[in-house]
């Protein structure tokens, strides 16, 4: 085979079905890169390359037996996937990127792992990550920061940094990651990738180190949308073991009917670079052209997205990290680092007596005015176009000591967590800096299926998607 | 400090300094959210509308196994968890 690896799912079961190349090539061509690059990137915690051999011994073995009826039957086969490593693998060691599980070897997967393995997909390692989830710019990591392919002396964005630097310098086809606030999206968004937040309640949340359980939500990064969707196909649906689970009937797409794409007033005032401006100003004559109708509508309540997601997000981090205790498994309390440190005890203090009612509680009505504007503006359009991020890329070092300035990177991602919409990422551009520069689109609960057909539209007629990194 | 002890958190004295700063200005800008009205709002504590969520109660047949439950520590004793002591022996 050549020296470039498949693009996409399509590509690369093609050629294993052709006898292009065998999925063991594959994975050398993969664990080759890992190699070469993982040491200035610092993506992957833990490479399984023995399980990763194993598996494509297998794949081709399926191959050989089954021929073409194989994709049927495992419709991710060969695809090689890396997990955020707060995935729960049987028997491969999982950290969260912290200290306290520096030697977790767990003894049941997440669902999605094995939902995936099941559909074929072949496991090369896990992933780096701001530890716990805790972080924007993947620096928070105990096991060293993350840098962006790009430019490493920028940040790959966080928390799922490994999973978008992965898919961005061709380390894995399919990166698996959870988005808290943005922890998927703003990844894949400064990393030039695609990144998909699911509805909240689509894909179990099983086996997955837990942040804040009523905004978690189970997705994945990869090059392009289609392949997203399939992924999404596999992972989505109840599991008997995640009761915020939902089969959604998702709403038919209608061909006939004119689709609109509302422009939130809110996400493009001050705070936004105008780079990133200027680029999704792009985006929206792109759609127009696509005989889509665009909508200028307000979410006037989102500006306090962050501080809702500051009193919800610690209180439910305060009590979910409650039960490291280093008895049952993993090491004492004392190995948190500064962030989870920080979180712990903002969240105890928004749920102690005395401050519950004027933080937390108030927090949770607050969402709901946020929620209610949602669904008001749901009326009037299909889906919602907006930045991921205020800025491109950030320098690594910048944001470390101001806690509050890296909070708000993720002012506009905050809506789709508090209020349980789906939104993807995608990548539309590099700035003058040549770091890469996206867009996301918003819909309503179980839209999954519109704005993969949004995404698909864009990236038909645009080739960002399929630019590489110098590395 | 007293935050930090409720977790079980050590916090060192430079630690106390540098969280109080920080920790201090994230809750003055938190404290935005006073000037939205919220009188007759219900609080959202989920967004899946779901509702008591029920399953049959039966075991799957792949639990946990006693040998893979305690696989996470080192300290065990006849199949038990070896936990840190909670009481002092009295001296008397």
């Amino acid at each position: 085979m050549g020296n470039t690896l498949p693009n996409n799912i399509n590509e690369l079961q093609k050629g294993l079905l052709n006898k292009k190349f065998s999925a063991v090539e594959i994975v050398e061509k993969y664990l080759a890169r890992i190699r070469s690059y993982d040491k200035k990137l610092n993506a992957f915690i833990t490479v399984t390359d023995e399980l990763a051999y194993e598996q494509a011994k297998r794949t081709d073995k399926l191959i050989r037996g089954l021929s073409n009826r194989v994709i049927k039957q495992y419709p991710l086969l060969g695809v090689v996937v890396a997990h955020k490593d707060l995935f729960l693998t049987k028997g491969i060691r999982t950290t969260a990127a912290s200290s306290v599980l520096r030697d977790y070897v767990p003894a049941y997967s997440a669902t999605v792992v094995e939902r995936l393995e099941k559909a074929g997909a072949i496991i090369i390692g896990k992933l780096n990550c701001d530890a716990w989830a805790h972080g924007s710019s993947g620096e928070n990591s105990d096991f060293g920061a993350t840098k962006n392919p790009w430019n490493s002396e920028y940040v790959p964005g966080g928390s799922s940094s490994g999973s978008g630097v992965s898919v961005a310098a061709g380390m894995a086809l399919v990166a698996t990651g959870t988005d808290t606030c943005g922890s998927i999206r703003l990844p894949a968004n400064y990393c030039g990738v695609v990144g998909l937040k699911p509805t909240y309640g689509s894909v179990s949340r099983y086996g997955v180190v837990a942040m804040a359980s009523s905004l978690d939500s189970i997705g994945h990064m990869a090059r392009t949308v289609e392949d997203g969707e399939k992924v999404y196909g596999i992972t989505k649906g109840e599991d008997g073991k995640d009761a915020t689970l939902k089969n959604s009937s998702y709403p038919k797409l209608q061909t006939s009917k004119k689709i609109t794409l509302g422009v939130v007033r809110e996400f493009f005032g001050d705070g936004l670079d105008g780079e990133v401006k200027k680029n999704i100003e792009g985006v929206i004559e792109f759609y127009k052209k696509q005989d889509i109708e665009i909508v200028e509508v307000s979410l006037p309540s989102s500006k306090y997205g962050i501080s809702v997601y500051y009193i919800i997000q610690p209180a439910e981090v305060s009590s979910n990290l409650a039960r490291y205790d280093g008895v049952r498994y993993g090491n004492s309390r004392s190995m948190f680092g500064d962030e989870a440190k920080r979180r712990i005890m903002l969240g105890n203090y928004v749920l102690s007596a005395g401050y519950w009612d004027a933080y937390y509680l108030k927090a949770m009505k607050v969402r709901s005015v946020i929620i209610n504007e949602v669904n008001e503006v749901f009326e009037k359009v299909d889906a919602l176009i907006a930045p991921v991020a205020p800025t491109p890329p950030f320098r690594l070092g910048e944001r470390t000591d101001d806690p509050l300035k890296m909070y708000l990177t993720d002012i506009y991602a905050a809506v789709a967590n508090l209020s349980g919409i789906p939104s993807l990422a995608v990548p539309s551009g590099f700035s003058k800096k040549g770091l890469p520069l996206g867009f996301q689109l918003m819909g309503q609960r179980f839209s999954e299926p519109l704005l993969f057909k949004l995404g698909k539209l864009y990236q038909k007629e645009t080739d960002w998607h399929l630019k590489q990194p110098d590395l | 400090m007293h935050v930090a002890k409720l977790a079980n958190l050590h916090v060192s004295k430079d630690e106390v300094e540098k969280f109080k700063r920080q920790l201090g200005e994230v809750i003055s800008y938190i404290e935005e959210l006073g000037q939205v009205d919220t009188s007759g709002v219900e609080a959202t504590s989920q967004t899946t509308g779901l509702e008591n969520v029920y399953r049959e109660d039966k075991t799957s047949g792949c639990e946990l196994k006693q040998e893979d439950a305690l696989s996470g520590t080192d300290e065990t004793h006849n199949g038990y968890f070896v936990v840190p002591a909670l009481l002092k022996k009295s001296s008397m």
